[in-house]
């Protein structure tokens, strides 16, 4: 009885049933989804992410354990990433009279956003590593985790902070421009882009290709400046 | 489908490479991306070809490339609680106030250049654009 049960669990923490689990979470996020006409707060990697967090905590699967049995849907995000090309070069003609506006905006975004965390977090007695963490979590993630390394921060809560920035936005932006007036969709994508790389552009995407086109364009831009920007910024901040 | 999906792969590997001989600070999936937006743009790519069928089959999903590296949110939870306040108003609102640079910089220099535009359904009185 104990070995059937031993054999149940060990298959239980097999990486095919964490891969499961991880695509069920992720189905039935799109159900939600569909099922509530598209809310914005049933975006199906915060579902995913919820379902999948639970079911290792009950399987006491510890998280690199975990990482590394999904390596075969993590593999994907470069490849998606990549394609990020496709709805931009649908939407190339939309570039004119945008370069730029579209430059300047990202410079000064990645400027404004990096300033801003770090004085916010200062303010608030958070510490130097904490405060270098937070300066580049509006990079797409592995920008994040490298840029952190080489600051002096802590490189994986630099990936969750990315990550958390990311599902905020792709659950509120929408909405934030439509207050804010802003009525172009180049600019509603790039801005969210620029402050909330791939999973921000994930929502553009369904939202409009137009949209996600210029998310995934600002996102690669501001990886850029953000990247760019960061080691001066220190010299003045730290 | 696969012939698409090489493609991809292979402008990926592009990136790595570039990125790593040149020693920029910038993903090798990114780099990938504007190469490929170059390679499509100049060979007037087809939206029949396989790379947009299989980069727009791989972008419907792109959430649930993120949910790997999402789970491991659980494993900081402890380190956010501690933290909570500063790293709460910090991402909030350095979140915001990146929205808005960039949103109303690139609105407001599009405004100045003369070129406003307006994509939305319905109508607001108070800002001039057509």
């Amino acid at each position: 009885m104990s070995d059937a049960l031993d054999a149940a669990r060990e298959v239980a923490r097999s990486p095919l049933a964490l891969l499961a689990v991880t695509l069920a979470g992720y189905q039935l996020g799109r159900w939600i989804q569909q099922r509530s006409g598209g809310h914005a707060l049933a975006q199906p990697v915060l579902v995913a992410i919820v379902v999948t967090g639970l079911a290792i905590t009950v399987l006491d699967v510890d998280y690199p354990e975990y990482r590394s049995g999904v390596e075969l849907i993590a593999f994907w995000l470069g490849p998606a990433t990549v394609a990020l090309a496709v709805p931009l070069h649908r939407q190339a003609d939309r570039l004119k009279g945008f370069v730029v506006p579209m430059l300047v905006a990202v410079v000064v975004g990645a400027v404004v956003s990096i300033t801003s965390a770090v004085l916010l977090a200062r303010a608030l007695g958070a510490d130097e590593a904490l405060e270098k963490t937070l300066a580049t979590k509006a990079a797409t993630t592995p920008v994040a985790i490298a840029l952190t390394d080489a600051l002096g921060g802590i490189p994986p809560l630099a990936a969750v902070f990315a990550i958390i920035i990311g599902i905020l936005s792709a659950i509120t932006a929408p909405a934030v421009l439509d207050l804010l007036r802003i009525r172009d969709r180049r600019a509603r994508g790039l801005a969210v882009g620029a402050v909330s790389h791939g999973i921000g552009a994930s929502r553009m995407l369904r939202e409009d290709e137009t949209e996600g086109a210029f998310a995934g364009l600002a996102m690669g831009l501001s990886a850029l400046a953000i990247s760019l920007l960061v080691p001066v910024l220190a010299l003045v901040l730290f | 489908m696969i012939a698409g999906l090489t493609w991809l792969v292979g402008f990926q590997l592009l990136g790595e490479l570039v990125v790593r001989v040149t020693d920029v600070s910038v993903p090798g999936p990114v780099a990938g991306m504007m190469f490929l937006f170059v390679y499509l743009r100049l060979r007037r790519y087809d939206d029949a070809g396989s790379i947009v069928q299989a980069g727009t089959a791989l972008l419907r999903h792109l959430q649930l490339f993120f949910v790997p590296a999402g789970v491991g949110v659980v494993a900081y939870l402890s380190v956010l609680g501690h933290d909570a306040l500063p790293i709460g108003v910090a991402m909030v609102g350095s979140w915001l106030l990146g929205l808005v640079a960039v949103g109303w910089t690139a609105v407001g220099l599009e405004r100045l250049l003369g070129r406003p535009r307006d994509d939305l359904p319905g109508h607001l009185p108070e800002t001039g654009t057509t």
